[in-house]
């Protein structure tokens, strides 16, 4: 692997009022990475990636995302990142083809591109049958397969996937991790948040956040050995108590 | 009833805690009432007026004189009969003519008696009415004077006459116009949102699986909004009879009821709307389109029903707040009682009945 | 029996949602209904609940029939719908205050079956519902279901989108709920989670693939699976994906479960392969089935 850092995050801070957020994270991902960015609810995952995908400006401390600083040049940073969060993803009271087509228009891309990538987009799918069916009546696995392949539309170099398998079947749930390493494999890092650890698995480095700080960043396997333990899930339950 | 103290208490909660609740609730009245009662200003400041005197005598110098040195007006004018009353007015050039009778110094003098005629362009009502006020008040302080003087009562009799709107058609229409349109702001939008967000958030479903019956449910939630609604009625009447002098002429109690009903009605409608939206967004734009515009566009409240095309007279009959405002202007300004608006209560106590009724039989046990 | 369900089918417009569902839940018994989003388990809990209407068949709860008896019904059972449904502009002590009135009931009678779990969030009792981590808002639903000392709990997803360790911790507290007589019936998307439970039905598309104890379930499961792992995770799954016999590869933790169509497979042939395919640092172990492999071959 390349080690060529696409992101690249010194002492971040955010802070609300009194409550420290986020509280001065370090860390940096390669390109082609899936790197599994973890956390128990209210450790600070959300609010850290809202950092990094320009939409929270960060309190203090620096980042860089796909080379842009994320405090100043937001702008260039959201050209150059793809993001599909489980709560919103596409609109249901449109078409398949209408979501491609209004979503390659946000990214401008022309007419032509646009078509050329529904055509490859729903084959790759399988959905040829279903263009013209509104996205809202999908089973939820699909639409999260379509939404990530539209949230890639625009060639991003990094994508930011917040719990993008929740609720999920087993089954395209493993299908939508094999679209991820493909995706890694042409060389677009993959940022993921999730809450089912046999997915922390699978990524090459997994970072956990405790209380706003990150507590352990390393590779699953390394992870489990420092902690003595035989899954990602006890390591997890080893570092992030419950804290309130 | 210990569920129904748990119950409101709970609604009381999540209305003190909302601040746009609370602005709806508390601000908008005081800040739609100053608004619409500052809009028809009650002061009056060099207004323009023509003097038409017949006698020309002393007494009329002196009266004169001392319009003239009050900062209200401000004497273009002087016209010498009374068919150049019209055209002065047409010119658009003086809002007010006041007339002195003939032998008006003879008149006071003789009969104590004498006769000063005010005659103000009714187009802007509310500046006509106060325009007659205020010269009825220089005309008072001066009888004052010469009373005081002389020791005898004499008496300047001031007769107003109105051109163009002799009825004052909006004067005082406000204040009834508002409380209208908060009451159902109030009791209609503000508990069928209320009814919908229990539903948006699941929580409707945790109340439909415990053992409260529905009515409870409802009851719960329109009880605080009925109280609210009462305060609201009550201020909006203290407003408009403190700052803007609104008379109130009837009966309070009779005010009470009626208001009552009023809200009765705009609740039903409320639980109507929430029984068939399931959102907030929903409810909102029902409540916004099907009662707020109807009110302020149909009612009479800012277009008189009367200059109403006939299909919008006819439409404007099947809304609630049309009847409520002739009830209440009745009642506020002609001190009307129940003999007069029986037919108007009938027809909203119909109405509330038929809205009770219906969202009754459309209330759901279960989620559909 | 706690709960009877017999034949239940129910359809939105045209949309089937669940269709002929039927299974017993004992008293007693901390039952699962195991399936991804769109499975029907809200469906299900909606009926049992008695806020929907079947199309077909019948059920039963705590002995009373879910369409007539449905005031009794709302009297005996405790319900924690999706998304946790808390006044989120209530603090965590007025919605329990709120719960318990409107039950009929105080915190003080029946503190003693919620109080280990209100212990947890107690020292932030005066906070807003709607500040609390998702873990604390589970806790707390959980609380307000169960003030009134319900005969049967039904939780509708109450895991879903919260931490590892927030579920864990609740899992602990049904067993100690379950021990208290209370009949709980669960509802999970995560396939983990189903080994807690006593007995389980598998859900997928409004239909009961399985119902049995998770044990019996795995052990009646009648493929051999093995653990695969190379140092090239992506291309293993493509590569083992491309091997004549297989019947199964799906990524699994840190192995990918391979899952082969004959008879006679030996795992020293598929070494090979893999080895020819540039693969090293190559595992082939014979696997213990989980319910989400028996889940996926359904």
């Amino acid at each position: 692997m390349t080690k060529e850092k696409i992101i690249a995050v010194q002492n971040l801070s955010k802070q609300f009022g009194n409550f420290i957020a986020v509280n001065s994270i370090s860390f940096e991902v390669y390109k082609g990475e899936i790197f599994g960015f973890l956390g128990a609810n209210g450790a600070g995952k959300t609010t850290a990636m809202k950092m990094l995908i320009g939409i929270s400006k960060p309190t203090s401390g620096e980042a860089l995302v796909a080379g842009f600083d994320v405090k100043t040049n937001t702008e260039m940073v959201k050209r150059s990142i793809g993001y599909m969060s489980q709560k919103f993803s596409m609109y249901d009271d449109l078409t398949i083809k209408e979501n491609i087509t209004f979503f390659g228009g946000i990214y401008g891309l022309s007419r032509n591109q646009i078509k050329e990538k529904t055509e490859k987009l729903v084959s790759q799918l399988e959905l040829e049958d279903a263009v013209d069916k509104l996205v809202g009546s999908l089973p939820l696995g699909w639409k999260q397969k379509l939404s990530f392949s539209v949230a890639l539309l625009h060639e991003p170099k990094i994508v930011f996937l917040d719990e993008p398998t929740g609720g999920v079947d087993p089954i395209t749930r493993r299908q939508f991790w094999e679209m991820i390493y493909a995706e890694a494999d042409k060389g677009t890092t993959i940022f993921v948040t999730t809450h089912y650890m046999d997915e922390a698995e699978y990524c090459d480095r997994v970072s956990i956040m405790v209380e706003g700080s990150i507590e352990a960043l390393d590779t699953p396997k390394n992870l489990k050995k420092k902690y003595n333990v035989a899954s990602m899930n006890d390591v997890f339950l080893k570092l992030a108590r419950n804290v309130e | 009833m210990k569920r129904f103290i748990g119950f409101v208490t709970k609604e009381f909660y999540h209305i003190f805690r909302d601040k746009r609740t609370m602005f709806i609730l508390f601000g908008m009245p005081i800040a739609q009432i100053m608004l619409f009662g500052f809009a028809i200003t009650n002061e009056i400041n060099n207004v323009n007026i023509a003097i038409l005197d017949k006698s020309k005598d002393d007494e009329t110098h002196k009266i004169i004189k001392k319009i003239r040195a009050s900062e209200y007006f401000n004497i273009e004018q002087d016209i010498v009969n009374e068919n150049q009353i019209e055209s002065v007015f047409q010119k658009g050039k003086v809002k007010a003519v006041l007339v002195f009778e003939t032998d008006f110094i003879k008149n006071l003098q003789t009969l104590k008696q004498a006769k000063v005629q005010v005659i103000t362009d009714a187009t802007d009502p509310n500046m006509a009415n106060t325009i007659a006020n205020y010269v009825n008040s220089i005309l008072l302080n001066y009888t004052q004077e010469i009373n005081k003087n002389s020791k005898a009562s004499h008496l300047i009799q001031t007769q107003t006459q109105l051109y163009y709107n002799p009825e004052l058609k909006s004067v005082f229409n406000f204040v009834p116009g508002v409380m209208t349109i908060i009451l159902m702001l109030v009791s209609a939008m503000m508990t069928s949102i209320s009814i919908t967000r229990e539903k948006e958030l699941g929580t409707m479903e945790v109340l439909l699986v415990s053992p409260l019956k529905p009515f409870q449910v409802i009851i719960g939630k329109v009880f605080p909004y009925i109280l609210l609604s009462i305060i609201n009625a009550t201020i909006i009447l203290l407003l408009g009879f403190f700052v803007f002098g609104m008379p109130i002429e009837g009966n309070l109690f009779l005010l009470a009821f009626e208001s009552v009903l009023f809200i009765t009605t705009a609740l039903s409608l409320g639980i109507l709307i929430s029984t068939v939206s399931n959102s907030q967004q929903t409810a909102m734009m029902l409540s916004l389109m099907g009662l707020m515009l109807p009110v302020i566009l149909l009612s009479g409240f800012i277009f008189p029903v009367s200059s109403m095309p006939m299909a919008l007279q006819i439409i404007s009959n099947i809304i609630p707040a049309k009847w409520f405002i002739i009830i209440i202007k009745a009642i506020l300004l002609k001190g009307a009682t129940i003999n007069v608006i029986w037919k108007e209560t009938l027809i909203l106590v119909g109405m509330t009945v038929f809205f009770i009724v219906v969202s009754i039989k459309k209330y759901k046990i279960r989620l559909e | 029996m706690s709960i009877i369900v017999q034949n239940i089918s129910k359809s939105y417009n045209k949309a089937k949602a669940v269709e002929a569902i039927t299974f017993e839940v004992k008293e007693g018994e901390l039952f699962g209904l195991i399936g991804p989003d769109g499975a029907g388990k809200t469906t299900i809990f909606r009926i049992l609940t008695t806020l929907l209407l079947a199309n077909e068949g019948s059920a039963i709860v705590a002995g009373f029939d879910v369409i007539k008896d449905y005031k009794a019904i709302r009297d005996s059972v405790g319900y924690m719908p999706g998304k946790f449904s808390l006044y989120q502009d209530l603090s965590v002590e007025e919605n329990l205050t709120f719960f318990a009135t409107i039950f009929g009931t105080t915190i003080e009678e029946n503190y003693d079956l919620i109080k280990d779990i209100y212990i947890q969030i107690e020292p932030f009792k005066t906070r807003r519902a709607g500040v609390l981590s998702g873990g604390m808002k589970q806790k707390l639903a959980l609380c307000c279901a169960l003030i009134h000392k319900p005969k049967v709990l039904f939780l509708d997803e109450p895991t879903t989108g919260v931490d590892p360790v927030s579920r864990k911790e609740f899992w602990e507290m049904l067993k100690r709920l379950q021990q208290k007589g209370i009949t709980i019936l669960v509802s999970t998307p995560y396939m983990d989670e189903a080994a807690l439970c006593d007995r389980i039905a598998l859900l997928q598309k409004g239909s009961i693939l399985k119902i049995d104890s998770p044990e019996n379930i795995i052990k009646n499961y009648d493929k051999v699976i093995y653990d695969v792992r190379t140092q090239n995770m992506h291309q293993l799954i493509l590569d083992l994906k491309n091997y004549p016999s297989q019947y199964s590869v799906y990524a699994f933790g840190e192995y990918i479960h391979y899952i082969d169509k004959s008879a006679g497979f030996n795992p020293k042939d598929l070494a090979a392969y893999l080895e020819k395919n540039k693969h090293s640092e190559i595992e082939i172990n014979i696997s213990r089935p989980t319910i989400e492999d028996v889940f996926m071959d359904l």
